[in-house]
């Protein structure tokens, strides 16, 4: 009995741990950065591979989300009879939810796993320990490039995502849902609110800052060789999807609870 | 009055958990001398030299550099003493992004603002003290093999001109030759500069050939010092044992004798 309440304190120890390690991080991070030197050298090349390189994967997951979202949308109206919702209900579902998610899920497979692996490579090899003897903050150098490319590219990426996701239910709905295409058009503008895709763009920001956060984070404190570089990957990933999806529910109830 | 020692540490402890890994370090460096630190794996040598450059902090004791005290120092102070060092990492660290040439560049450029046509000069001057072509140079270091890479590591070590240099086995995992090649590049570039040195090893013809003076440390304390030449009748059991590499004496291994 004691065993057992000794080990949900372990657990519990640890958990605060975590986060006590990765608030500290956080402060670090942004403390650093917003300090020059400022190496846009370094947040240009971040630009690039996290959100160019990330067009294709997010691109694609849109386009055949949509799709798929007419297909549903027109089963489930037709049982009422109200087949003609199907535009305005996906473009509110991907605007508002499935873009944004889906997007951040993606690129946190992408993304995540990336910058966790070559930042743990550098720490286990002690190349982030040099980067500190050559007077160059790693937090500065290393950190605030990631986080500021992942938090200016996801919103860009998502409003592509959600472009293209829309013109996936267009294809799906004008070619095999007999659909017109004029008045597709017409019903989705007329029920869709630009807070819609604005609050999407937000949740977009703040997932590409967890994406970004935990891949630095999980990197930097990697130990042990490979293994550990390995299982640093891992983690990344893992917790980035799991607080992307956390935040989401947050995020909704904040920006839709009026 | 004698001279102020350059570097001077006293009683510096440090412990991870409940581990004690530096039981009271004191150990004194002249300006101008090179102090070669000997002793096995597990000694508390690595941590003893990230104290000292302050990748981690001790727990208590004072380490001063020119008779300032250097614990704690953060921000613009602990950049403008970083300035001040080069430290020659033992898988040389160097960053495998960015070309050879850059590398030995890259606290010219980040660390002190020189414009990159400027430091590409540097770099390759200081490329051609350790025996390397300006072809190298435009390699990456992924491309060179383990003794170049040293090498590389020491031209980025030397390239700001620090006036404290710091060792981190510089001779392991390198055939007897390159071994040799590597001391005798420390011995000029260090001459040529008068710098001070720190350096850690494991390798007593390094040791040797390097050392002005010689100290043993042996779980977490300075067990011996003195001139390197006098290394031979130290009359410390713990020295003897080290120096002839015996598997017998005061030193034990944790290994399971059959």
């Amino acid at each position: 009995m004691v065993n057992f309440v000794a080990q949900i304190g372990r657990v519990v120890l640890a958990f605060l741990e975590e986060i006590g390690r990765l608030s500290l991080f956080t402060k670090n991070a942004m403390f650093a950065g917003m300090l020059p030197p400022f190496y846009l050298r370094q947040v240009f090349d971040q630009l690039v591979r996290i959100g160019y390189n990330s067009l294709p994967v997010v691109g694609l997951t849109a386009f055949f989300t949509g799709g798929v979202l007419a297909l549903q949308i027109y089963i489930g109206g037709s049982r009422f009879n109200a087949e003609s919702v199907v535009p305005s209900i996906v473009s509110l579902a991907i605007t508002r939810e499935l873009g944004p998610v889906l997007a951040g899920l993606m690129v946190a497979g992408r993304v995540a796993a990336a910058i966790a692996a070559e930042l743990g490579t550098m720490r286990v090899t002690e190349q982030i320990d040099a980067l500190t003897t050559l007077s160059t903050n790693p937090y500065r150098y290393l950190v605030m490039p990631r986080l500021m490319a992942a938090v200016i590219t996801l919103p860009i990426l998502v409003l592509i995502g959600d472009i293209i996701g829309v013109m996936g239910s267009y294809i799906v709905a004008t070619t095999s849902l007999g659909f017109n295409s004029g008045a597709f058009i017409r019903n989705m503008v007329d029920f869709l609110e630009v807070r819609d895709v604005v609050s999407g763009l937000i949740k977009a920001g703040v997932f590409g800052f967890i994406i970004a956060l935990m891949g630095c984070y999980h990197g930097f404190n990697s130990r042990g060789g490979a293994q550990g570089v390995g299982r640093a990957t891992t983690n990344a990933v893992v917790s980035a999807a799991i607080l992307i999806l956390a935040a989401n529910y947050a995020l909704t109830n904040m920006l839709f609870s009026e | 009055m004698a001279e102020q020692p350059h570097i001077e540490l006293k009683d510096v402890r440090k412990s991870f958990g409940p581990k004690h890994v530096l039981n009271g370090i004191n150990l004194a460096v002249d300006r101008g001398h090179s102090l070669v630190v000997i002793g096995g794996s597990g000694t508390g040598k690595s941590v003893m030299l990230k104290c000292i450059l302050g990748l981690l902090e001790p727990d208590s004791g004072s380490i001063t550099i020119g008779g300032k005290s250097v614990v704690g120092l953060r921000g613009a102070e602990r950049d403008q003493l970083m300035r001040r060092f080069g430290m020659l990492f033992q898988g040389a660290a160097l960053f495998d992004s960015i070309p050879v040439w850059e590398n030995v560049a890259f606290g010219l450029i980040q660390g002190q603002k020189m414009a990159r046509a400027e430091a590409k000069d540097v770099a390759f001057a200081k490329l051609g003290q350790v025996g390397l072509t300006a072809e190298v140079g435009e390699l990456y270091p992924a491309e060179l093999s383990g003794g170049m890479q040293k090498r590389v590591g020491l031209a980025r070590a030397i390239a700001a001109d620090p006036e404290i240099i710091f060792f981190d086995e510089p001779t392991t995992g390198l055939d007897p030759i390159m071994a040799d090649v590597i001391n005798d590049l420390i011995v000029s570039c260090v001459k040529q500069l008068g710098a001070t040195t720190v350096s850690i090893t494991h390798d007593m013809a390094s040791a040797r050939k390097i050392a002005d003076d010689i100290a043993m440390i042996y779980k977490g304390e300075i067990i011996w010092q003195g001139a390197a030449d006098t290394i031979d009748e130290s009359g410390n059991d713990h020295v003897e044992q080290f120096i002839h590499g015996r598997a017998d004496g005061p030193i034990q291994m944790d290994v399971l004798r059959p």
